[in-house]
């Protein structure tokens, strides 16, 4: 699908605010609220959109650090790949986990309430789990997201 | 920075508002088993209060022809004052950047990078990320599969 500079527009402005109906959207846009809601439904239905994710005010609700893990599995071949991601998975405070290629075969998002709480979820939980190997914490200081290539001309 | 008292409706509400931010009023207060009046009154504090901070679109990237998704870890030339500002800066500037992260830890900064394919990649990362300023060192993990990526609260 090939998308035009309404489209980029669209997704930007749903990026920063899906909360916006699609008259508001449209008013901003200079297009009608049928319109809007077809070019909506076309990035959806074409997977653009992939859904919609709650903003919470994370350190407000006592969760203060944010740690990023390299975690290299020690035993590879011998580890199935699929319990660790789904053990690793179900822990509640690992945000996301990505299968990557490179120095560490994953990376984990991991919050937390304080760095002793952390220390708590990363020995109890996730140093515990089989196959784990060498890991490596970075905590999280700053972070801003980009529009990437939403922005127009490209 | 104070933290907040959430009781066990709050709780709940930002639970299934987490798993649907969609949700409407009516549809929440019957999951609550509570009137839509007292759920209005409880999304209006948590707004007020600046816990429940609003939704944004999430994007698919591939499904936009970006198929390579790249996490590069930068560590910094930290003899030189400005290089986190001048770096965030210039990275800024890339149009391929998605995300910006800094770190306490043995990595500085860290860029989540997409690309089209291979090629596209390597493009980006000659003309535009190696020319980057203050790079000390610097690390590429591709990413294989997102495993998990709800980024949900354990509220």
């Amino acid at each position: 699908m090939t998308l035009d500079d309404l489209d980029r527009a669209i997704l930007r402005a749903l990026v920063a605010n899906a909360d916006q109906s699609t008259t508001q959207l449209g008013q901003k846009l200079g297009l009608s609220q049928p319109a809007t809601w077809r070019r909506i439904r076309r990035l959806q239905d074409a997977g653009i959109i992939a859904g919609r994710r709650l903003v919470l005010d994370a350190e407000k609700m006592g969760f203060g650090v944010t740690v990023f893990l390299g975690v290299k599995l020690a035993t590879k071949g011998r580890v199935s790949l699929e319990d660790f991601e789904r053990a690793v998975g179900a822990i509640p405070e690992v945000q996301t986990v990505d299968h990557v290629l490179g120095l560490y075969d994953y990376r984990l998002r991991v919050v937390a309430r304080d760095l002793a709480d952390f220390e708590r979820v990363l020995r109890r939980r996730i140093m515990t789990m089989p196959g784990v190997g060498d890991v490596e914490a970075n905590v999280l200081l700053s972070e801003e997201r980009r529009p990437g290539p939403l922005l127009s001309g490209h | 920075m104070v933290i907040l008292m959430l009781d066990d409706v709050d709780r709940r509400l930002l639970r299934l508002l987490q798993a649907d931010p969609a949700r409407g009023v009516p549809d929440l207060a019957e999951a609550v088993g509570a009137t839509p009046a007292r759920i209005s009154r409880r999304l209006d504090r948590l707004r007020q209060d600046g816990v429940l901070l609003g939704s944004h679109a999430v994007i698919d990237w591939r499904a936009m022809g970006y198929s390579i998704s790249v996490s590069l870890r930068i560590t910094l030339d930290k003899t030189v004052a400005r290089a986190f500002d001048d770096f965030i800066e210039a990275a800024r500037a890339v149009p391929e950047v998605i995300e910006i992260q800094t770190f306490l830890g043995r990595v500085d900064v860290r860029l989540s990078l997409i690309a089209r394919d291979l090629s596209d990649y390597q493009r980006i990362y000659r003309a535009q990320v190696l020319t980057l300023p203050h790079i000390a060192d610097i690390e590429a993990l591709m990413t294989v599969a997102a495993v998990k990526s709800d980024q949900g609260l354990p509220v």
